[in-house]
């Protein structure tokens, strides 16, 4: 199998494209992120490894918006991420300028999963080492939509999901612990899942919501501090709750 | 880092990029190509032309294959221009009131003083909630033909056959344009799974139409339709504008359209009133003017899609606003046998 890993343009014997694979290997070693969609409300968050002391914490924001109503996370490469940012930033702009209508969050996703593709499918590069979760709402309709994509190119919408490190503990607890929230609630589940598999503390995470109206919003350190420390009361009520009353000794 | 503005720039000229898209990340082109317009026989047509025009007072004849030549804005673009303006021999209305868009047009085409059709469609039906009008175009070729003809010597039989060409060229470059066109809507339909809103195709035939600006196209456009943000109506014309509005009228017959229009005009018009004021526009513009006659044929678009609602002819609609009434003569003077 070794042969056939070499210039991606080959399948191998087995109908493998091992070049991809390789890219989802990379994935796997990238920082947790999970995207969570509610009824009026879609949050974003990602594992924020500790900065450096003399690093520019500002500098590393991993939740960029692509346009008023459209974010996205990259797990993986984070150079490839600023890459396929760009372009996917000037489609959005360039479709604005040709229709006059804002992107759909279907058709932008549609345009970088191509992207994706594109460079699984040509002579002398690599694919993209990087998935994302791409959320946003539908400019006519206002409804909120999360979508996510893979080296490979495929794409498909989510009313949860979890990419990166450890992705599928998060997305087994979304699938025993989703249910359609709004507002907070959305919040919390999306922090809920990201703290199975990351240090707890508003340091380690960051975490973005969006609106229809108000857009993209990062949530302050103060505020995921809060959020975590509700949810660790929940936890240990819940705890306690199952224990049952203290036992007469 | 060079900004990438490929998608601003008129692509009337030809690059074949595609390849370097993915060396050069940020040059990729948009994903909406405008089309381009480099086919040799547009040289020949305006060869053709430039003969024509200037070739009478010259002796010489010159050759110009000079593709950058022809977007430059030399006196005789600015002629030929000004020459065609005057020229869609139509008349073509559209009003948003508060129930949707009225849409009313002509049937006549002529050619100088001789009617070669009188009955030409000229709402275009672009989708079943989206409404265009055409003016000029096909219609406007026929003055090309008369201006060419009369310029050119008597005596010269080749020059007498030539016009033909650039003619068709330019009757064919407009019916190019609007099947362009109808494609992109149907494909952005196909793409997003959702229809295209008026503001969209608008915006994609006034792009097709600047690209083509300055090879003597001569069309003024009105797109009406309901898309999600409720009524909507565009004018886009050849010269590359674009104009959001509530009423247009557009054709030679306009101004008389406009006053009938604008008098009788209220936003909150039932759609047979609505439907009336329309009609009575068109027939009184083609009483008047003579380029414009016909069959006057009124569509409503409302939020359920477009349906027409009437094609009467203008010479019975005549005697609807001008009932024959009979007048009492008196009586002459009997010559009486002496």
């Amino acid at each position: 199998m070794a042969r056939y890993d070499r210039a991606i343009t080959v399948f191998s014997p087995d109908g493998h494209l091992f070049q991809v694979e390789y890219a989802l290997e990379a994935v796997r070693k990238g920082n947790a992120a999970v995207g969570v969609r509610g009824t009026d409300i879609v949050v974003l968050g990602v594992e924020k490894k500790s900065t450096a002391k003399l690093q520019d914490s500002r500098s590393v924001k991993k939740i960029v918006s692509l346009d008023d109503h459209v974010a996205l996370v990259c797990a993986g490469l984070k150079a490839d991420a600023r890459v396929l940012v760009n372009k996917a930033r000037i489609e959005c702009q360039s479709y604005r300028l040709t229709v006059e209508d804002p992107v759909t969050v279907e058709y932008i996703t549609r345009y970088i999963a191509g992207l994706q593709q594109k460079y699984t499918q040509s002579g002398g590069v690599r694919p993209f080492g990087l998935s994302t979760l791409i959320v946003g709402f539908d400019p006519h309709l206002g409804v909120p939509a999360l979508y996510q994509t893979d080296p490979s190119g495929a794409f498909s919408a989510w009313k949860a999901n979890a990419t990166g490190r450890n992705s599928n503990s998060m997305r087994e607890f979304l699938e025993k612990n989703y249910k359609e929230t709004s507002g907070q609630e959305t919040v919390k589940l999306a922090i809920r899942a990201l703290l199975e598999v990351v240090e707890s503390g508003g340091k380690n995470i960051e975490v973005a919501v969006m609106t229809k109206d108000q857009g993209l919003r990062q949530l302050e350190e103060s505020e995921i501090d809060a959020i975590v420390a509700e949810i660790e009361a929940e936890k240990a009520a819940a705890e306690a709750a199952k224990k049952g009353p203290p036992k007469d000794s | 880092m060079k900004f990438d503005t490929s998608g601003l720039e008129s692509t009337a000229s030809v690059f074949g990029t595609a390849g370097s898209e993915l060396v050069d990340g940020f040059s990729a082109a948009p994903a909406f190509e405008l089309p381009t317009t480099t086919d040799v026989s547009f040289s020949f047509v305006c060869y053709a032309l430039r003969f024509v025009w200037e070739g009478k007072s010259q002796n010489c004849l010159w050759v110009e294959f000079d593709f950058a030549f022809w977007f430059q804005f030399d006196g005789f673009q600015k002629e030929a221009v000004q020459m065609v303006k005057p020229a869609k021999g139509t008349t073509t209305l559209a009003f948003i009131f508060k129930d949707g868009v009225i849409v009313a047009a002509d049937s006549r085409a002529s050619m100088g003083g001789y009617i070669s059709s009188q009955s030409v469609k000229k709402i275009i039906e672009i989708n079943p909630y989206m409404l265009g009008t055409m003016a000029g175009g096909a219609a406007d070729c026929q003055f090309w033909h008369r201006n060419l003809g009369i310029k050119v010597p008597e005596n010269n039989q080749a020059l007498m056959a030539k016009p033909s060409l650039p003619l068709s060229l330019i009757d064919a470059l407009s019916t190019a344009c609007k099947i362009a066109w109808q494609s992109q809507c149907r494909l952005h339909e196909l793409t997003n799974k959702r229809r295209i809103s008026v503001t969209g195709a608008s915006k994609l035939l006034a792009n097709i139409l600047f690209s083509y600006r300055g090879m003597g196209l001569s069309v003024g456009t009105m797109i009406a339709g309901w898309d999600e943000t409720g009524p909507g109506l565009y004018y886009v014309d050849s010269e590359g504008g674009r104009l959001k509005g509530t009423r247009f009228s557009v054709g030679s017959g306009s101004p008389y359209a406009y006053g009938v229009l604008d008098s009788g005009y209220r936003a909150d018009m039932s759609i047979e009133e609505a439907a009336e004021l329309g009609r009575r526009a068109i027939y009184h513009a083609t009483f008047r003017d003579g380029a414009s006659g016909g069959v006057a044929s009124v569509y409503y678009v409302g939020p359920d899609g477009w349906k027409k609602l009437s094609g009467d002819d203008v010479s019975e609609l005549h005697y609807k606003y001008y009932p024959v009434v009979s007048t009492e003569a008196p009586e002459p003077d009997r010559m009486v046998e002496a």
